[in-house]
């Protein structure tokens, strides 16, 4: 495994009971990079994800994320990544101020950086009216928006984003992508599964996962040569036809 | 540490923010109390009865008087004949019938006996047969005193003490028992809910992807509970000796710190109920049903275990609540001190650790 991967995974595998989930899965994700991992609903993609999270243990398998082994240095991993749920994260009963408050202070942040960090994110999204406002007041997409700018806010290396823009209007989803190019551009990983096939094509590499194995990986134009597809939704189809397993 | 602030912070926003909980939680203690201790009693009082006379004499007149005359019983009727006592019950007024035969005190005079039947509707037989009692023992009052004119050799007299409940208030009962309920209820109800809300809300996910570790995330979930308990332990001690009058017998600081052990023990069973649920319903039923109905069938305070079969005696054992009550009662209303239940203490503190352990271990492995 190479160390200026974000990612390295090999033969990774998530079994329950006889399913299996996960079947020895392999990829590299480069640092910097916005990784698209797409599969039907069932293929395994939040399975992986959580393993790579910390939040499920692998049943075999290795796994490298940001540079510190999944076994062993668990807590550093956790350090090094933000994430953000498909459920939508943030506390509705509290402000804006308190939940950017709350998830700085369980990430560790000074009081000071805490502050900083609010009067950027803040204004980075216009919230600045909505401060002191319960997050159940904001339309989802700012909530989605907001969600996504806490997952950052201890500038992880890595941030796992589980189908960030469900749900969303397509102009709030082209704005969420637009924070994606943000933090891809100052040097953070990006690695989010999504449904939306226009979102894969904004990808920078995407997988393609069918019953818990991955079918496909590679740019979208080099997959949409190598499937003679005209769109990236062509090609999920080609693949996902192919699955065996219902949801 | 800091994480560990931020985090109880926040727990307590949103206690303070969601006002009808609040309010339920400080409020319902009081109304319990207050439930328990003016509207809720065994005591039977005011009584409707009906009387068939048959006799109509001048021992007859006089004992009517004297059920007329107690707080117990209220005349309601007078009957004509023997078929009159049934529908007299039917129309579901009437808790009791006095029956006297006819020629009653020609009877008494003449034989040194004489009967009285005394017949009570039994659908609820704790009420009959505290009527019936009251009853009889308003009629041998009378007989006594008609004795007391005549000189009698031998007579035993029973003298009955009411050891620390000389007035056998039902107070001295539920006091305790509110106690138990009401720690069971914010602790172990409200504790799950507020982990498995964050599980619902998928806030937990992202709470165990960060740093923070596991076992904090869990003390800080208790603390906000376990501060409020502490309040409600104030307010029901307060209510129960100035409102009700039930004295502290022993020390406050062993009461305060058994009442602190439970709520521990509460907190436990709580984060266990969390480990096993993902449901904000199923928590609550869970708490409901495994936890508020086991605690008020099994601790005493409502049905005695002595009087239960084996089994169940057995079974109330493992709940928590039935040592806290004996402990409570213990302290509070005999005044024993530490060395008459450290035995009680020392299970409750058991099943809090193996509780605990086990809660933990199960919380630490959902993550893995």
């Amino acid at each position: 495994m190479k160390e200026n991967f974000a990612i390295s995974v090999r033969e990774l595998t998530k079994r329950f009971n006889d399913f299996t989930a996960v079947n020895a899965i392999t990829f590299d994700v480069k640092q910097g990079e916005i990784f698209g991992f797409l599969g039907a609903n069932g293929a395994g993609k939040t399975t992986a994800m959580r393993m790579l999270c910390g939040l499920s243990f692998p049943t075999s398998g290795q796994a490298m994320v940001a540079g510190y082994d999944l076994y062993q240095d668990a807590e550093k991993i956790k350090k090094s990544i933000g994430y953000m749920s498909q459920k939508f994260s943030l506390y509705e009963d509290l402000t804006i101020r308190e939940n950017i408050r709350f998830y700085g202070g369980i990430y560790g942040l000074s009081d000071h950086e805490i502050k900083t960090k609010t009067e950027t994110l803040v204004h980075q999204l216009h919230l600045e009216e909505q401060l002191n406002k319960l997050v159940k007041s904001l339309p989802l997409g700012w909530k989605q928006k907001l969600s996504f700018s806490v997952a950052m806010i201890h500038q992880p290396k890595i941030v796992f984003l589980d189908e960030p823009t469900g749900g969303v209007d397509p102009v709030t989803r082209r704005e969420f992508w637009t924070l994606i190019y943000e933090a891809a551009s100052q040097g953070t990983t990006v690695f989010v599964t999504t449904h939306y096939m226009d979102e894969a094509e904004y990808c920078d590499r995407v997988s393609i996962m069918v019953d818990g194995r991955i079918d496909a990986l590679d740019t979208p134009l080099e997959l949409k040569r190598k499937f003679n597809a005209p769109s990236m939704e062509e090609v999920f189809v080609q693949l996902a036809r192919k699955a065996k397993r219902t949801e | 540490m800091k994480q560990f602030l931020f985090f109880i912070q926040k727990e307590f926003y949103h206690l303070l923010r969601d006002k009808r909980t609040l309010f339920i939680l400080f409020g319902m203690p009081v109304v319990q109390i207050v439930i328990f201790g003016f509207a809720l009693t065994n005591e039977v009082k005011n009584s409707r009865i009906a009387i068939l006379d048959q006799s109509k004499d001048e021992v007859t007149t006089s004992i009517i008087q004297q059920l007329e005359a107690s707080q117990y019983f209220d005349i309601e009727k007078n009957l004509q004949s023997e078929a009159d006592i049934e529908p007299a019950f039917r129309e579901g007024k009437i808790k009791l019938v006095v029956v006297f035969p006819s020629q009653f005190q020609s009877t008494l005079l003449h034989t040194n006996s004489a009967p009285i039947q005394v017949i009570a509707d039994a659908t609820d037989p704790n009420v009959a047969n505290t009527l019936t009692n009251y009853a009889s023992a308003i009629i041998l009052d009378y007989q006594n005193n008609i004795r007391g004119n005549q000189d009698f050799p031998y007579t035993i007299q029973t003298e009955m003490r009411m050891l620390y409940n000389p007035q056998m208030k039902g107070s001295y009962n539920f006091v305790p028992g509110v106690m138990a309920m009401v720690l069971m209820l914010v602790c172990a109800m409200m504790t799950s809910i507020s982990i498995v809300r964050e599980k619902e809300i998928g806030t937990m996910e992202v709470i165990l992807v960060s740093p923070m570790v596991p076992l904090r995330v869990v003390i800080a979930k208790m603390v906000p509970y376990l501060l409020l308990s502490m309040i409600n332990i104030g307010s029901i001690l307060v209510l129960s000796v100035f409102a009700l009058d039930v004295p502290i017998q022993g020390s406050l600081l062993l009461l305060v710190f058994e009442c602190f052990l439970f709520t521990i023990t509460s907190l436990a069973l709580g984060l266990f109920i969390s480990s096993v649920t993902n449901s904000q319903q199923t928590a609550m039923l869970i708490s409901l049903m495994g936890m508020f109905l086991p605690t008020i069938m099994f601790s005493g305070f409502m049905f005695p275990v002595e009087n239960m079969p084996l089994p169940l005696q057995i079974i109330s054992n493992i709940v928590p609540a039935k040592w806290f009550y004996y402990i409570v009662k213990a302290v509070m209303i005999k005044g024993l001190g530490f060395f008459s239940i450290w035995k009680e203490t020392l299970i409750l503190a058991g099943m809090t650790t193996v509780l605990m352990l086990i809660s933990i271990k199960k919380f630490k492995t959902r993550l893995e």
